[in-house]
């Protein structure tokens, strides 16, 4: 690992708090990998397992915002990869009404990531977390984030 | 215990009070040395419902596992959160666990503190004990939620499928069939025998490869339980563990198998030649051919490519078997399980022009240099340069060419040392007054003999440079190739020249490895080749229940190690064949009838087929036997009426409101 990943990791004061929804087959693995392999990465993200993106529900993203969420990541397959055929398919035209669903409220683009990360990826994984984590931190705490909420 | 199980299992009702134990797992140092889970248990202790926590150096030990049935005894628990490593590895220990004790599987909630906290934040203690109590915290919550769930059982079809007739596939084949199952074994080329045919001598015994090779591939076609189909493709695979159909279509050979006797007298008088494969494109083969003299089925094959149609051969086959006008034709099969065995290519220098390889007549691949030694080789096992065909006197040899290089692959392939300091060996045993020097970063010789044979080479008179080329120049005039190297050992810069440099090339993934990938559903490694179940503790499984991975497919491996997992996955695939059934996951999506409108937006949704219209009732009805549990049709459902069981929309957002916690904020 790089000294700035090693330094950014080590960056104190606010750390985001971000949902990640992963699918059982691909980019749970990715996250798996990224502790297989040690991939150091800021402590922002929470894991939610679904068995395919396919699942990832409108609801559970706009929940995650509401409940407190400063950043809501969709990820799955590699698009051909799914283990259901097609369901990461799906998730695409799904996460194109949610991302305007999102800019109609106001929720930033760094706040609602779609990406794909194959159980292999442990390092494109971890890579994901600290960008994503460096932009909401540039952000701030998210707009829709109730009050007392940690 | 007994007595119980019967009456308790998946009985938990509804408004059962939820009494939850929940185990937090040090994993030795692997969590402990990074989170505080005293910390953890204790402020978990303080959640409603939990009536237990416990901390343990290793939970999946034998007096783990005792303390969790202990304390489900103990505190009559009916929810088991466990905060540890992956469920993707340790699930079905701790689902096996609680079911001994009479609780529902499905009732274990698995909490992964350990990949996805303490390995990736390893010098944030704090945060990461912080992290580690949001998780858990949401494993408890959700793990309320829960609800009983049977898995199902699938009876499985006691046929086999092996993808690729290399010496891997071939044993998984030999194997599965001497225990009296019926195999298919399909093969894209015309002759069984994979690369392992086309070597000349194997490491580190130097014994001749086609003559070990050549008796095994004539049992796999004498073997009556083995159905051979060469140049096959499979081209679609349904179905599920036990019961997968498969699509193979049978390229066409353009000649009746049943009427060719291999005799090759079409070939004599085909006037086509082009390059022949078989042997790296060294020398030519014509365009009706038998692939090599030990190829099973010995049949010949028309490269329709590159056939002129001026039907020498139907005139010259006294049987008859020419047929210019054949299609390619299919064969439904429907076996219980497969078994990959893919194989690789060779990286191939052309491209990047890798040390003058493309540019240079006289830099080669250590396959072709493998062709040139075989007696039945091009050049009759002469070793000779490609520029002038003269005998070479001094020959380099580079190691690590597309291996352990950040600019093409950096993993190691393992088997190219060997290969090097075997085929220097054979060269200086053939003609003692060559002169060989092998370049390498490091020489690696890990398993039996190869030491030894390390050693040889060197009492042979090979020599060892550790060094890579730094410039690699051919001499205009006598095609010599001049190399500019570091000898790191001595830390001087060496000028040498040879007469014939050959490249060690390494292990890169082939087609058939993306083909096989999309068709089954595998996962690929960050190598490019196929991702086992588990590194260490499940090589050969993959994640697809009833799916098993052998040789080089699934990263590199010499000869005997892909025998073994040949053999292995034979194993493994008997489990299934012969219990003759298979426990499928009890995660299904289902439909509230009350709720559905019967709009019908799942039906599309479903890839297997799994939803059809119950049109007396106008509802959606999902049929658990197809259904594979991903819940697609779920988040598409505009009524909620359908749920995926163990995924269900309250489970799921008791895990993303429990992402956070309430801070009382000062006034």
């Amino acid at each position: 690992m790089s000294a700035e990943a090693v330094a950014a990791t080590k960056t104190d004061g606010w750390e985001p708090k971000i949902v990640a929804f992963c699918c059982n087959w691909c980019s749970y693995g990715g996250a798996d990998s990224a502790g297989m392999g040690r991939f150091q990465q800021p402590a922002s993200a929470r894991i939610i397992r679904v068995m395919c993106s396919g699942r990832i529900d409108p609801l559970h993203v706009f929940n995650a915002f509401l409940e407190g969420a400063d950043a809501v990541l969709v990820t799955g397959c590699h698009i051909g990869d799914c283990h259901y055929v097609n369901g990461n398919d799906k998730t695409k035209i799904k996460y194109k009404y949610l991302e305007n669903v999102a800019h109609e409220l106001g929720i930033e683009k760094e706040r609602l990531q779609l990406n794909w990360i194959s159980a292999s990826e442990g390092e494109k994984f971890a890579n994901f977390i600290r960008d994503v984590t460096e932009q909401i931190k540039k952000l701030g705490p998210s707009p829709l984030k109730p009050e007392g909420v940690a | 215990m007994n007595d119980t199980k019967a009456t308790e299992k998946g009985t938990v009702k509804e408004s059962e009070e939820k009494r939850v134990g929940v185990f937090v797992c040090e994993c030795g140092v692997n969590i402990g040395g990074v989170v505080n889970t005293w910390a953890v248990a204790d402020y978990i202790g303080t959640l409603p419902g939990v009536k237990v926590t416990s901390v343990n150096k290793f939970t999946c030990s034998d007096s783990g596992q005792a303390d969790i049935q202990q304390k489900i005894k103990e505190y009559n628990l009916n929810r088991v959160v466990v905060a540890a490593c992956s469920p993707k590895t340790h699930e079905p220990t701790f689902r096996a666990c609680i079911e001994q004790m009479g609780l529902n599987q499905y009732f274990l909630e698995f909490v992964n503190i350990r990949d996805h906290c303490s390995w990736i934040h390893m010098w944030e203690k704090e945060k990461a004990t912080e992290k580690a109590k949001d998780l858990v915290r949401m494993g408890v919550e959700r793990s309320k939620l829960l609800e009983p769930l049977q898995a199902s059982e699938v009876p499985v079809t006691d046929k086999a499928l092996v993808i690729g007739a290399g010496v891997a596939g071939m044993q998984s084949a030999l194997d599965l069939a001497d225990m009296g199952f019926q195999v298919y074994l399909v093969e894209k080329e015309p002759s069984i025998g994979g690369r392992m045919a086309r070597f000349d001598k194997v490491f580190p015994t130097n014994d001749c490869s086609i003559c070990i090779l050549g008796p095994k591939m004539v049992e796999v076609a004498r073997n009556k339980n083995i159905k051979i189909m060469s140049y096959s493709e499979v081209k679609a695979v349904d179905g599920y563990v036990g019961n997968f159909n498969v699509k193979v279509e049978h390229k066409p050979r353009y000649l009746d198998v049943a009427k060719c006797t291999g005799c090759a007298k079409c070939s004599e008088v085909c006037p086509v030649e082009v390059p022949y494969d078989f042997n790296e494109g060294f020398g030519t083969r014509k365009a009706i051919y038998v692939p090599f003299p030990q190829a099973v089925p010995l049949r010949a094959v028309l490269d329709k490519e590159n056939c002129i149609s001026c039907k020498a051969c139907a005139k010259a086959c006294q049987s008859g078997a020419i047929n210019y006008d054949m299609q390619p034709s299919y064969t439904d099969l429907n076996v219980g399980v497969i078994i990959g065995a893919v194989g690789f290519k060779t990286y191939d220098p052309e491209p990047r022009h890798d040390f003058g390889y493309g540019l240079y007549d006289n830099v080669i691949t250590a396959m072709e240099f493998e062709r040139l030694l075989n007696a039945a080789g091009p050049t009759g096992g002469h070793v000779v340069r490609p520029s002038d065909c003269k005998e070479p006197i001094r020959v380099g040899f580079v190691n690590c060419v597309g291996s352990r290089d950040k600019a093409t692959n950096i993993y190691c392939s393992g088997v190219c040392c060997m290969v090097t300091i075997k085929n220097a060996q054979l060269l200086k045993e053939k003609r003692p007054e060559t002169d060989q020097t092998i370049m390498y970063i490091d020489i690696r010789t890990p398993f039996r003999g190869y030491e030894e044979s390390y050693n040889r080479s060197r009492n042979l008179g090979v020599k060892f440079l550790r060094g890579r080329p730094v410039e690699v120049k051919e001499d205009p005039v006598t095609k010599n190739i001049k190399v500019r190297i570091e000898d790191t050992l001595a830390g001087e810069m060496r000028n040498l020249e040879f007469d014939l440099m050959v490249l060690a090339t390494g292990i890169v993934p082939n087609e058939g490895i993306n083909q096989i990938q999309q068709l089954l559903k595998l996962s690929k490694a960050a190598d490019g080749l196929l991702m086992e179940a588990h590194p260490k503790l499940k090589p050969v499984d993959t994640t697809i229940d009833g799916v098993f991975l052998a040789g080089v497919a699934s990263g590199p491996k010499d000869i005997p190690y892909a025998v073994s997992q040949g053999s292995a996955c034979a194993g493994r695939a008997t489990i299934l064949l012969k219990n003759k059934k298979a426990i499928t996951e009890g995660i299904t999506a289902i439909v509230n009838p009350d709720v559905c409108v019967g709009c019908q937006v799942c039906i599309p949704m479903c890839p297997f087929q799994a939803i059809k219209m119950d049109e007396q009732a106008g509802k959606a009805n999902v049929m658990k036997a197809l259904c594979k549990g991903c819940g697609t049709c779920v988040a598409a459902c505009p009524t909620g009426a359908l749920e995926q069981s163990h995924f269900k929309n309250n489970q799921l957002l008791a895990q993303v409101r429990n992402v956070f916690k309430f801070q009382e904020v000062a006034a």
